[in-house]
């Protein structure tokens, strides 16, 4: 079985954003990359089933600018074992994004698709669950535990009031939450071989999709400022202000 | 121009998520009409029928609808999507896993977490863990969005129901199965729909420690969250977190003990209207937020502060 797993470069989750003063999006010249944390998760997780016997090769494919060549080599050096990249300078929504994998899918015919939850970015949460669409796929979203069963992949999903397991018929999409696993870090002998790992270079037009934006980014502004209050030094200052002062309680 | 939005309940009452989110319908011209599934639910039928605002109500009656999957409500939406240009949900982790399903299967782009409505196809949403708002304008002929409920106030209710129909569940894909479910059972109020929570962090040390928060939630009828380090480290379960990736909540009092102040955790939290920190290192990003903030071990003021109350 294969496994395909989408990686998005995004700014490093630690970095702090800043808002362009023209208001036209977050300033990400000279600012540190990285992959989204959840795809790490994502690529991880694939390797684990692959140590695990339950998968033969490991896709990792990035669609964005030339730079994303780096985030896919990052996959490779975890352990993945080749690429494509989907070279593009427009910024693509999910919608694009999902057309572009559900060709890749058509072509590679993956036994699961394991994406990110969320990128970081943008905080869409929309990829996977696109992807199970177009490909009329199950989706196994927000997941925190695999476990592959034959023909099917029992999820345990992260919901808003605890946690829910479903058995998907594969292929499958399942995206990953925070606590399936710990990503490694890749050693220094695994960088190395990544190197010679290959990197299919493609474009949207290879597939015939059209990423022409359907949403227009008017403007990005920073957020309102909340002010930082009063230090008091005990309870029962505490108390007193958020009874007379806030009146909260 | 109709609008249909989807409705979710539990215990038996339509779930003030959904309540908050349905407001932002009014913003939108044109009618509203509601989707509610689930078996033996007549009576929250009749409740979200007096819904203020909707003019027609769907319901579906299905034993497979106790436990909604993603592939199957996409479907039932699709039956009946008909004319509708407008598909709105609450962003809970049903409405994020749905809504986006929907919208490729309609080939529209889906608006996520909206906390305004500009204009008919202009909408107002967060961006980098509330680090940006963007203005987006949309150019699809229809718009499925997901309602951050935190940004809008629960719709009323009126005295009479709107009309109310029955659908079925045809076509249904059967490609996935609900095996079981695992609920945090609380005797707390709900983190997002409760107007004082108490949150944790890694400050606390180990979960038996949480039951100095919950004491302090007892008395003042609050609901208890956490940061992620919190759920990392097991102290609690993951629907106690609060942050860009867990529950966004704006209570009118949010109390964090023991909590650093991470964006990814401001992110859930800083639109609370009176924010309380309590945490031993006065350099910690928490204080930049916090209209109260105490310089202290939280193993120390935690019992005084119950004591006090
Ligand atoms: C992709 C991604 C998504 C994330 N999503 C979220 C999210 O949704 N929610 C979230 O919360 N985090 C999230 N995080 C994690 C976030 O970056 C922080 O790591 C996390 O919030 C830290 O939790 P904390 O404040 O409890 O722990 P720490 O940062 O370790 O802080 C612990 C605090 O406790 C204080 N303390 C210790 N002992 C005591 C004592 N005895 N008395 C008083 N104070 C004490 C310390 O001074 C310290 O400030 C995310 C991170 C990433 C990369
Ligand atoms: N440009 C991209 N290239 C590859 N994968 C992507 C891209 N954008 C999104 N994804 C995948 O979709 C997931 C969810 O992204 P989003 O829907 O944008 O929040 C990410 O974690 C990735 O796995």
């Amino acid at each position: 079985m294969k496994i395909l797993v989408p990686v998005k470069r995004v700014i490093d989750p630690y970095v702090n954003i800043r808002v362009k003063s023209d208001e036209t999006g977050v300033e990400t010249e000279n600012v540190k990359m990285s992959m989204n944390p959840f795809c790490e998760i994502a690529v991880e997780e694939a390797i684990r089933l692959k140590e695990a016997g339950k998968a033969e090769e490991i896709i990792a494919v990035s669609i964005g600018n030339q730079s994303c060549q780096e985030t896919i080599r990052t996959a490779l050096a975890m352990g993945a074992d080749r690429g494509i990249h989907v070279l593009t300078e427009e910024k693509i929504e999910p919608i694009s994004i999902a057309k572009i994998l559900s060709k890749i899918c058509e072509q590679e015919s993956p036994g699961l698709v394991i994406s990110g939850k969320q990128a970081i970015d943008g905080d869409n949460n929309q990829t996977g669950q696109m992807l199970a669409a177009l490909t009329d796929m199950p989706q196994g979203t927000f997941a925190s535990k695999i476990e592959i069963d034959s023909d099917k992949v029992k999820v345990t999903r992260e919901i808003d009031g605890g946690l829910q397991t479903v058995s998907l018929n594969m292929p499958a999409i399942i995206t990953t939450d925070l606590r399936l696993n710990e990503p490694r870090y890749a050693s220094l002998p695994n960088i190395m071989k990544a190197k010679k790992k290959p990197i299919d270079q493609k474009s949207p037009e290879d597939y015939g999709i059209d990423v022409t934006p359907r949403v227009n980014v008017l403007k990005v502004i920073e957020p309102p400022k909340r002010e930082a209050g009063i230090k008091v030094e005990n309870i029962s200052e505490l108390v007193e202000k958020l009874k007379n002062e806030a009146g909260v309680i | 121009m109709t609008t249909l939005f989807f409705i979710e309940h539990a215990n038996g009452q339509v779930s003030d998520q959904s309540l908050k989110a349905i407001s932002a319908t009014s913003q939108i011209d044109g009618d509203v009409h509601g989707l509610i599934v689930g078996s033996d639910i007549d009576s929250v039928v009749a409740e979200a029928s007096k819904i203020e605002g909707l003019s027609k109500l769907m319901h579906l009656d299905d034993d497979s609808f106790n436990n909604i999957l993603a592939e199957n409500l996409t479907q039932l939406i699709l039956n009946v999507s008909g004319d509708y240009e407008y598909f709105l949900a609450a962003a809970t982790t049903t409405g994020k896993n749905v809504m986006p399903r929907l919208a490729a299967k309609l080939d529209v782009s889906q608006i996520s977490e909206i906390i305004a409505i500009e204009g008919p196809d202009t909408f107002i949403r967060t961006i980098y863990a509330g680090n940006a708002i963007a203005t987006v304008q949309t150019s699809d002929p229809k718009k499925v969005l997901t309602v951050r409920p935190t940004a809008f106030k629960s719709a009323a209710m009126g005295s009479s129901g709107c009309e109310i129909t029955k659908i079925n569940a045809e076509n249904m894909p059967s490609i996935s199965e609900f095996i079981g479910e695992e609920l945090t059972k609380s005797d707390r109020p709900e983190l997002t729909s409760a107007k004082t929570i108490i949150s944790g962090g890694r400050g606390m040390q180990n979960g038996e420690n949480f039951e100095l928060l919950d004491k302090v939630a007892e008395k003042l009828g609050a609901a208890v969250g956490a940061s992620r380090a919190a759920v990392d480290a097991g102290f609690v379960p993951n629907d106690y977190q609060v942050g860009q990736t867990g529950k966004v909540v704006a209570p009118e009092l949010y109390i964090a003990v023991g909590i650093s102040g991470a964006i990814q955790h401001l992110a859930g939290m800083k639109d609370s209207k009176v924010i309380v920190a309590i945490n031993k290192d006065e350099e910690a990003p928490i204080f930049d937020v916090a209209d109260y903030g105490l310089v202290a071990d939280l193993f120390q003021v935690l019992p005084e502060l119950e004591q006090a109350l």
